[in-house]
């Protein structure tokens, strides 16, 4: 049996103009373009077009090639800007691609954001006709299916009132009810699951799952990775807009985690810094993490983590600050620290070479996966480079004080400080 | 099992089948349109009566009391009320139509759908705003002691062609709105200026004949004067160059239109 879902050589390219102030070009604005392009054209025929160099092309996307088999349910990861939604749209047709094709073998529906086409001063019973229309249902389909829709959305009682008194809640919750009613032969999911409360994302999930035993297709973004583990049979890994990883899901997630081919791995951290560019003020020498004095390459929680950064000055500067972001996997910012982060008054950094220390305290991280990404800049002035910082994954491992006798457990924070609890009894009997 | 191909250019025939396809959005985003119109309203459907004939009376009031312009076949107020009802069917569509894309920005950047039906649904607002229009008109009739004739049922294809003319035009401008936002500043002001330089508030037969094929340059000549031919009880010959004219213009507005609107359609969700 053919595939469901053929993509072949696929990319999406964008033009970003440099003069990218004003978002929407007026007709005023290009008439003074095109005459001072044509004013440049007079006055310097030879030189190269200016209005050219002013462009530059980006792809979202780039040689995509994958091919999803009838019951398939992917998960798609990337961090921000990988171009997971670039993807989702050319699947689901909102934008054109540049370059390739895609064949579909069956009825699609997206679901890119719940609630597309909702009118806030319709009512609910008016917005699922609506809806349904919009994404694709017939009016026959929409009447059949209006009563399941309503009970699983929960929402009967206000059928009659406008969607912009719903609470948020309910609003998703009824948007999400239409589009997973739909019954098409591939199904488009971007981000639904991270919306509602706990009873109805057990509902969505029945429904996906559901979804996956009639056969049918499920494409599912996320930044939700224990999400895409339950959920998903495969995965895709996107990264910069090419696919560096397809697979099974747990394989994908674990890939995503680790990053790729190890570059982010501290083993790696010292190549990271040499390769970096040149700066006339300033430049990283060396970043290390050590525990017990000790070069790591996973992380005992039960022991405190010291980072050292040796950097070189070249000039006299006032407000250059070496700081790290702390990120968890979803690179979700936890906390920054910067070197001067104690000081009464900005202080001015003379010419020379520095090394600044500080230590993560033991029993302070969690049993997962951080990102720390170091970077300098100079305060109100620049982020000196790399602007994107030098980025490495922390595995830590469980073996501090937090939650010890209870090792099976599931860690749910993002962070696992051991508290000083005392507990006594009241009543000594 | 239909099989869908996504590629960097669609082809014609995908675009007819789309349509077919998706035709039911048509009716359900027009019938979007008329339920939000009144929605959060104190007196609803009235403003559908009483903006026309406030307009006809203060048009009647300059163009025939104070100007003096002659009347020709009808009753000033006939007159003035027969251009109204295309002249209003047209620049509600044209005004609906050119900012539809921008108002239903969030659709057209989330969801796959012939973007030609949002542009197109305006119509149906205006239509239904026509009929209750007509309705007025009948009253009026009713009251100068107007007989209808068979020439009514030229009322039909002069709506249409009524409705091409501001199709094309909203074609035009929404699609070019999505780029350049200043297109919808153009429309009231082309509303306003069609409005005295179309015949609505007097005559067309005022104008001297040597002028009259280049005034019916105007697609809306040819359907005013024949909205009023179709009315009045005894009326002289139709002006057949300008109206042939009036139609072909017509019809080269909406094709052009259409084209145009077919064509840009796949970058609206990168630019809109």
């Amino acid at each position: 049996m053919s595939a469901i879902i053929e993509i072949e050589g696929l990319g999406k390219k964008y033009v970003i103009g440099h003069e990218k102030n004003a978002r929407y070009e007026t007709v005023r604005d290009s008439i003074a373009h095109f005459g001072r392009g044509v004013w440049q054209r007079l006055r310097h025929p030879l030189l190269p077009n200016r209005e050219r160099v002013d462009l530059e092309e980006f792809w979202a996307l780039r040689d995509i090639d994958l091919s999803i088999e009838r019951g398939d349910r992917v998960g798609i990861i990337g961090s921000n800007g990988a171009g997971k939604s670039t993807l989702l749209k050319i699947l689901s047709r909102v934008t054109e691609p540049s370059t390739g094709r895609v064949k579909l073998r069956g009825r699609v529906a997206s679901l890119l954001e719940v609630g597309t086409g909702f009118h806030p001063e319709l009512t609910g019973r008016e917005n699922v006709f609506l809806n349904g229309a919009i994404l694709g249902m017939s009016h026959r389909e929409i009447r059949a299916r209006f009563d399941e829709i309503v009970a699983f959305a929960e929402v009967e009682r206000f059928l009659d009132t406008p969607v912009k008194r719903y609470s948020s809640g309910m609003y998703v919750r009824l948007a999400f009810a239409i589009a997973a009613h739909l019954e098409p032969e591939i199904l488009i999911v971007d981000e639904v699951l991270a919306v509602g409360d706990a009873s109805f994302r057990k509902k969505c999930l029945g429904k996906m799952g559901a979804a996956q035993s009639e056969g049918r297709t499920v494409i599912f973004v996320s930044h939700n990775m224990q999400a895409v583990k339950q959920l998903c049979n495969r995965g895709v890994v996107l990264r910069a807009g090419g696919m560096s990883f397809c697979g099974s899901a747990e394989d994908a997630v674990d890939h995503y985690l680790k990053g790729d081919k190890g570059a982010d791995s501290i083993a790696n951290l010292t190549d990271a810094v040499e390769m970096l560019p040149n700066d006339p003020v300033f430049r990283f020498d060396e970043i290390r993490l050590t525990q017990d004095g000790e070069e790591i390459d996973r992380v005992d929680n039960g022991k405190a983590l010291e980072i050292s950064m040796s950097y070189r000055v070249f000039k006299e500067t006032q407000g250059l600050r070496v700081y790290f972001d702390c990120c968890d996997a979803e690179e979700v910012l936890l906390f920054r620290s910067f070197h001067d982060e104690d000081c009464d008054t900005i202080p001015t950094v003379a010419p020379g070479s520095y090394r600044s220390r500080v230590v993560i305290p033991a029993n302070f991280l969690g049993p997962t996966i951080y990102r720390l990404v170091f970077r300098a800049t100079i305060y109100n002035q620049r982020t000196l480079p790399p602007v994107s910082g030098i980025s490495v994954l922390l595995n830590v491992e469980q073996a501090g004080r937090y939650n010890r006798a209870y090792l099976g457990d599931t860690f749910r924070g993002k962070i696992a400080p051991c508290l000083d609890w005392k507990t006594e009894p009241l009543d000594a009997r | 099992m239909s099989e869908t191909v996504i590629e960097s250019s669609r082809s014609l025939r995908g675009t007819w089948r789309d349509l077919w396809l998706y035709r039911e959005l048509f009716f359900f985003l027009a019938w979007r349109d008329l339920l939000v119109r009144y929605k959060q309203t104190a007196i609803g459907l009235a403003w559908s009566v009483i903006t026309p004939l406030l307009t006809m009376t203060i048009l009647t009031l300059v163009f025939s009391r104070l100007a003096g312009l002659p009347s020709a076949d009808l009753p000033y107020p006939v007159l003035v009320f027969a251009a109204m009802l295309p002249w209003q069917f047209f620049s509600n569509t044209l005004s609906m139509s050119s900012t539809s894309l921008i108002n239903n920005r969030n659709m057209v950047s989330k969801v796959y759908f012939p973007r030609i039906i949002i542009p197109s649904t305006s119509m149906v607002v205006s239509l239904t705003d026509l009929s209750i229009s007509l309705v007025l008109l009948a009253c009026l009739m009713t009251w100068f002691g107007i007989a209808p004739s068979w020439r009514l049922l030229a009322l039909v294809p002069l709506t249409l062609l009524a409705a091409l003319t501001s199709l094309g035009a909203g074609y035009w401008i929404s699609s070019l709105n999505v780029k350049y936002r200043d297109f919808r500043y153009i429309v009231p002001f082309m509303i306003q200026f069609g409005l005295y330089i179309s015949p609505v508030g007097f005559s067309s037969s005022v104008v001297p004949d040597e002028w009259r094929f280049l005034y019916s340059m105007n697609p809306m000549v040819g359907v005013i004067d024949g909205f009023r031919w179709a009315i009045a009880p005894s009326p002289g010959a139709l002006y057949w160059p300008g109206f042939i004219s009036s139609v072909v213009l017509a019809l080269i507005l909406f094709a052009s239109g259409a084209a145009f609107f077919l064509r840009t359609e796949r970058k609206f969700a990168d630019v809109i």
